[in-house]
């Protein structure tokens, strides 16, 4: 089956041609199948915020392309305007960018930009609405009045009701306590879930990441070091670390018990796992 | 020992909001020279609490005392502010100048302090944050652990004796929340400066010499970190997280194992589950 | 885009030029203008251009960045040549239409243009060789004695610098909204006037927004680092006048008392 996204030596660099010169990434090759719930982590400035709006045509390639369905979604510009809306991206701190007067009408500019109709565009906004908890009490509010948290889902259903087939978030967590960290990623589980889209999210929290990912990818100095399922990448603590990156508090304990001389794998990355390899432990202990 | 700041039944309540007070009727006293950390989720009172403790806020209610100087007297605001310094969230949005000396120059400038003593005191306060090689650089072109660095070190060179921080990791990556928190840490332990880390990160609490949990305006919890942490029912009924250490062990002690709920760092819970598989 | 705009740039260097006291280098500036608006002749002219060419040389600064940053005022300097060269009554040359082109219209063209390009040249000279922060210093400082009638000299100057400090924060917060706005389909680029107008709503609200907090922000944090207002506030770095200011500023009034004694003999 052909990826939903392909990159071919994907490489951009800023300022070129001037002493400001900057390679951000360089010779990346990718390709993410359809419907998988990738992670991409790696240490600020690592090329991962260049990397994710390359995806959908915000920036150019300084060489190397991005393919969309296979197709090469530089070919023209109608191309590229059309991937937007199959490629939605939420960027960092979303709520600075509402603007309209109202809930409804900010959530309804991506699909009113689309050129649908109106019925259309209410299915989006309240369908969109519900993915993120947003109560059609507050569609004629305006977005500014609202709490930081509800500013946030507001501006992520405004990419959600695009209905995206690709759905980028660039640490859609920041900033956020414990409880609204929590319910912003089960919102995006739950249109991963229902609408069978490619989710691609870029965080900095490893706990987080593997818990919910199929697949990590780590981005280090404009290149990607690693790409592999959760349950290989910690194990690999050390690499890790010379990358300026942390490894989840289970995989940590996990090491640290191996290191004290007790046979637990190095590939467990959540309190779950770790909790049920340490009760088989004490299982085995009883019965010799 | 006279506490450093000192709240007697302070309640206050927004302007805009009627209702619910911000911060209800909270007694406290932080001594001198302490870590102490401040932990709540979004809502909970702790940064309008924190803005009390250097008159930025003003009680509606009940007394704040810093050294004995009550904030709501107007003549010793700068005498408190110059006590007690401040670090906010955005480190964009709490830098003045276009080089960073200039920026780590402007408290002590305000107070009047002569030009070869600010000299001083600048390079001084540069060196023990580690930014004494980004004297002469443009802040914006900084990382956000080393804006908020400089923002450190702009309070440091007013001398004070207290620093409050309200969320200063809040917007950084794990290496600059590392680098912030390093930062205060030493400034509390080598300089004696008390610290007052306002966060919702867990792992930020957990060397602290004190731990105060906030909700609904109100102190809820309130003493050493692996005291509080450890009263994991309680924590989850106000919708708190633990760090991920506790949680595991009270998870396996929930499936009949007998461990301390004391045991904070990665190390520390891997002695205890390996001492009692042995 | 947005962040290749070099007009008032500060190009750092350690020339003479760029040593002076930013005071010098206003004043300097000030006795420039009114020398150039002074030259009526070829031969000041002429002075005034020698002038010109030896701070471009003292100060090293490329030729190449000046013409750029004349660039975007190509038009009106056109423009007002023009003007000078079709308005200006005088012994006809040619006469097409209803125009008439006179040797003192050409005269007055070639004055004129010379007159705006050094007058931008000289002001670019000065913000290319001195730090905006050096800038508003200077200013202060010179600005003092208006104090006495009540011109808030000190709350300008600190707004001018706390606006020059904030200028690369907002232009990059505009850059990230224009391409999250573009990531909802947004087009900027394309489209009648009327739509582009339209398009530009979702970029300022929210960056009226945001600075409107920022400044919020910034003023409480400047409160708590004992911000209040100028009475009895000392500065790290003092400004010092050196012989080399002295000797600067002598040259420069001998200049306009040349140009001043030229005129009057009608050179």
């Amino acid at each position: 089956m052909t990826p939903i996204i392909k990159v071919e030596g994907l490489t951009h660099v800023y300022s070129e041609g001037t002493p400001f010169k900057k390679v951000a990434i360089e010779q990346i090759d990718l390709e993410i199948p359809e419907g998988q719930f990738l992670g991409l982590i790696g240490h600020t400035g690592s090329g991962k915020s260049t990397f994710i709006q390359h995806l959908n045509g915000l920036l150019k390639p300084t060489s190397g392309r991005v393919l969309y369905k296979g197709e090469d979604i530089a070919r023209s510009k109608e191309a590229t305007r059309d991937v937007r809306f199959k490629v939605g991206l939420v960027f960092q701190y979303p709520e600075h960018q509402l603007f309209e007067e109202t809930v409804y009408r900010d959530i309804a500019f991506g699909p009113k930009n689309m050129k649908l109709s109106e019925a259309e565009i209410d299915e989006r906004v309240r369908e969109a609405a519900g993915f993120v908890g947003v109560p059609e009490e507050l569609f004629q509010r305006s977005p500014l009045e609202l709490s930081g948290g509800q500013k946030r889902r507001i501006a992520i259903a405004g990419v959600l009701a695009m209905r995206p087939d690709v759905l980028i978030l660039d640490e859609p967590t920041a900033g956020l306590d414990p409880s609204g960290r929590e319910s912003i990623l089960s919102n995006v589980v739950n249109y991963h879930k229902a609408s069978g889209a490619t989710v691609i999210l870029v965080t900095h929290s490893m706990e987080d990441v593997a818990r919910l990912a199929q697949r990590l990818i780590v981005f280090h100095n404009g290149r990607v070091a690693i790409d592999a399922p959760p349950s290989q990448i910690f194990s690999r603590a050390e690499e890790l670390r010379s990358m300026g990156l942390e490894i989840p508090k289970s995989t940590a304990i996990a090491l640290r018990l191996r290191e004290l001389g007790l046979p637990i794998s190095p590939s467990v990355y959540t309190v779950e796992q770790l909790k049920n390899a340490i009760l088989s432990l004490r299982e085995e202990a009883k019965k010799c | 020992m006279t506490p450093i700041i000192k709240t007697q039944n302070l309640t206050f309540f927004y302007p805009e909001t009627d209702g619910e007070p911000a911060l209800n009727q909270i007694d406290l006293e932080i001594a001198p020279g302490s870590f102490v950390v401040i932990l709540g989720h979004n809502g909970s009172g702790k940064s309008t609490l924190a803005k009390q403790f250097n008159a930025v806020l003003l009680p509606s209610g009940g007394k704040v005392y810093v050294f004995g100087m009550d904030t709501s007297n107007e003549d010793l605001v700068i005498q408190i502010r110059r006590t007690v310094g401040m670090v906010f969230q955005n480190p964009d949005n709490q830098i003045v100048a276009n080089v960073v000396e200039d920026d780590v120059a402007f408290a002590p400038e305000n107070l009047g302090v002569p030009p070869e003593e600010i000299r001083r005191r600048v390079d001084e306060a540069l060196k023990q944050v580690g930014m004494s090689e980004f004297a002469l650089h443009a802040p914006h072109l900084l990382s956000g652990g080393q804006k908020q660095r400089v923002a450190i070190a702009g309070v440091i060179a007013m001398q004070p004796d207290c620093i409050v921080l309200d969320e200063p990791t809040a917007m950084l990556d794990p290496s600059g929340r590392r680098e912030v928190v390093e930062t205060v840490k030493t400034l509390c332990r080598e300089k004696g400066i008390t610290v007052v880390l306002i966060t919702h990160h867990m792992d930020e609490a957990i060397d602290a010499d004190r731990l105060i949990v906030m909700s609904g305006g109100k102190i809820i919890a309130d003493g050493k970190p692996a005291k509080i942490f450890s009263q994991v029912e309680a924590l989850k009924s106000q919708g708190l997280a633990v760090p991920e250490t506790t949680q595991l062990l009270w998870e396996l002690n929930q499936q009949g194992m007998n461990l301390p709920l004391e045991a904070l760092s990665v190390e520390e819970c891997a002695q205890v589950i390996a001492a009692c598989l042995r | 885009m947005l962040k290749d705009i070099t007009l008032g740039q500060y190009f750092p260097g350690n020339t003479i030029v760029h040593r002076l006291d930013p005071r010098t280098k206003l004043i300097l500036t000030v006795v420039f203008i009114a020398a150039l608006f002074t030259a009526k002749s070829y031969i000041s002219y002429g002075i005034m251009l020698l002038t010109v060419a030896v701070c471009i040389g003292l100060s090293r600064i490329n030729l190449k960045s000046i013409f750029k940053g004349l660039k975007p005022l190509v038009f009106i300097i056109i423009l007002s040549g023009l003007l000078n060269l079709l308005y200006t009554q005088g012994k006809p040359i040619v006469e097409f239409w209803i125009f008439t082109i006179s040797w003192e219209g050409v005269r007055a063209a070639v004055f004129m243009i010379l007159r705006i390009m050094m007058l931008i040249t000289g002001t670019f000279l000065l913000t290319y060789t001195t730090s905006p922060i050096a800038l508003t210093d200077g200013m202060e400082i010179l600005m003092n004695p208006l104090k006495k009638i009540k011109v808030p000299v000190h709350e300008l100057a600190m707004m001018m610098s706390i606006a020059l400090r904030f200028i690369p924060t907002l232009i990059e917060e505009t850059d990230k909204i224009m391409s999250a706005q573009k990531a909802r389909g947004a087009d900027f680029e394309t489209g009648k006037l009327t739509d582009r107008a339209k398009a530009l709503l979702p970029l300022l609200v929210p960056l009226f927004v945001s600075a409107f907090r920022r400044a919020d922000e910034l003023a409480t944090a400047m409160e708590c680092r004992c911000y209040h207002g100028d009475e009895s506030r000392t500065r790290m770095k003092t400004l010092k006048m050196e012989n080399i200011d002295f000797a600067a500023l002598v040259l420069g009034i001998m200049l306009l008392a040349g140009i001043i004694v030229l005129s009057v003999f009608g050179l």
